[in-house]
């Protein structure tokens, strides 16, 4: 597709992108640090990406090749209107396949396959804060971070353990990154959390509506929290996916019918093709 | 011996107006040093100005620290205050609610004081909190119901029991028995004084109650109009005024 005309590359203006890469490079300067910045309006009402978006604006150049998936499928409206808005004020091409793209904005998941050095990852976040539902007030948590004052999420963890015997978080599951700041990986399973640990790719974070860009860079410890006697676990499944067979992957349950059908199908759509692809073709 | 806190030349204004003058004295260990006077004398500024949470105007305070010895707590960083706030410090709020987070269980309000120095294993934070809500006599059945199910004098000792759990060696309470019926006030008066000897606490009670004062404190301070008018050994202070207002207060006294 070519690129459209009257806008400039990638949409936002040089000014900004100047503004959100400073923000960037301080992002990974300090990992985990959320470092405030100016975020635009873009075309595309906050919650739908507009923190990642304006990320990935500020960092995509014309020889990039961008994935953008939603859920982990590559073909839900807001990673299609995302991968088509980029198409067509960048001119980029796009693709599917995680291990051809140089750019992956996501939402809600970090893909199956590994990713590589030289990829970049970018999140779209809602709320980057983790200590909100403990502190409301942003003057004290900003005060908290800086003073490495983290036993008050602690204090979830344990309310988790006494209520429910385990820890109930499942998603946005607060990690320690690099030893210092507490940081929220956006809404990703906790599934993901340890394919953040010394990851090879450089991961950027950016909420919009909050105006807030945090990044883990590449090969960074990320520990996620949890008790000595009740360590951090991912989800696992009794089902292997219906599609592919594969029982490593997160598996989304799809409801089939009202009378209490339901199947198991891998939420990363590429992963899940391709290992079907593979099959058929070893058929 | 040196003083556990030592006090010297403390002010504090609000703008023009008066919070608390000239105040100096030391605090030793073990002591419990009450702080009486009517309400607007200034004993609340008082007592935020030596427990860190009010920047004095004028004056210091100094503590003695278990690493470095005496320090002045507005001289040290603030990631230290808050670190000596909730290690070796304990400060009761009259309203257990500014004191408690009241959207978690018994347990974790326990426990928090304990994670924020670095606790991370689930049972042994547990059977602490259980050994401390037995201290304050809250049935262990309790742990894990939110605070909100509690009754006042309940709260109240649940509040203590979050303070003493990292064993503080002073403790700042602000009309600790205010807002409970006598029966509940005399209980948690009891307990507050065998924590206290039993723990060798040092502590500064604010209280309007020269009843309160009279059972738990070593030595009094009575305040008017934010400053220090007379101070003394206890029963000296209240069987024997000297200051005008001290035997204003002292009669003020209903005696059943």
């Amino acid at each position: 597709m070519t690129a459209a005309t009257g806008y400039n590359f990638a949409y936002l203006d040089d000014q900004t992108k100047r503004m959100i890469r400073r923000a960037i490079l301080k992002a990974v300067a300090v990992p985990g640090y959320q470092v405030p910045f100016g975020s635009r309006e873009m075309p595309l009402p906050y919650g739908w990406g507009t923190g990642g978006i304006q990320v990935t604006a500020s960092v995509i150049g014309p020889d990039d090749r961008l994935k953008v998936i939603d859920q982990g499928a590559d073909d839900t409206t807001n990673a299609v209107s995302i991968r088509r808005f980029f198409a067509r004020t960048a001119g980029v091409a796009t693709t599917d396949r995680t291990e051809e793209a140089t750019i992956i904005q996501t939402r809600h998941r970090i893909p199956e396959t590994p990713l590589a050095e030289g990829q970049i990852l970018v999140y779209q976040v809602p709320i980057p804060e983790p200590l909100r539902w403990l502190e409301p007030r942003e003057t004290e948590t900003r005060r908290m971070h800086a003073l490495a004052d983290y036993g008050a999420m602690h204090v979830k963890l344990y309310e988790d353990v006494a209520r429910f015997g385990r820890i109930a978080t499942t998603y946005d599951y607060p990690v320690m990154v690099n030893g210092r700041y507490l940081m929220r990986p956006s809404p990703i399973p906790k599934f993901d959390n340890p394919k953040m640990h010394m990851n090879p790719a450089l991961q950027l974070f950016g909420a919009g509506r909050e105006k807030r860009i945090y990044a883990v860079p590449p090969f960074t410890e990320v520990r996620s929290l949890d008790f000595e006697d009740h360590p951090f676990a991912v989800q696992s499944w009794d089902q292997s996916c219906a599609l592919c067979g594969s029982t490593e992957s997160f598996l989304d349950e799809v409801v089939t019918d009202d009378k209490g059908g339901r199947m198991y199908v891998c939420s990363d759509t590429d992963y899940c093709g391709r290992r079907r692809d593979r099959k058929e073709a070893a058929e | 011996m040196t003083p556990l806190l030592k006090v010297t030349g403390l002010t504090r204004m609000y703008g023009s107006r008066l919070g608390c003058r000239d105040v100096t004295f030391d605090l030793w260990p073990g002591e419990v040093m009450g702080i009486v006077g009517e309400s607007g004398s200034g004993k609340t500024t008082l007592l935020n100005c030596l427990s860190a949470r009010l920047e004095p105007t004028a004056g210091r305070v100094e503590y003695d620290t278990r690493e470095a010895g005496m320090q002045d707590i507005y001289a040290m960083g603030e990631a230290r205050r808050r670190m000596l706030t909730r290690t070796d410090w304990g400060i009761v709020h009259q309203n257990p609610r500014d004191g408690l987070r009241l959207a978690v269980s018994a347990g974790a309000n326990v426990g928090e004081r304990l994670m924020a120095v670095g606790a991370r294993h689930y049972g042994a934070i547990r059977s602490q909190a259980l050994q401390w809500l037995d201290m304050v006599e809250i049935d262990a059945d309790r742990i894990d119901d939110l605070p909100l199910t509690f009754s006042g004098g309940m709260l109240q000792r649940l509040q203590i029991a979050r303070n003493l759990v990292t064993h503080p060696r002073l403790v700042f309470m602000d009309e600790p028995t205010g807002g409970l019926d006598v029966s509940v006030q005399a209980r948690l008066l009891d307990l507050l004084r065998r924590l206290v000897t039993d723990l060798g606490l040092a502590a500064i009670v604010v209280t309007h109650d020269l009843a309160v004062a009279r059972l738990l404190a070593h030595r009094l301070m009575v305040m008017r109009r934010g400053e220090v008018v007379e101070t003394g050994l206890t029963d000296q202070v209240l069987d024997d005024p000297h200051h005008p207002y001290t035997q204003l207060l002292v009669s003020s006294v209903l005696t059943p």
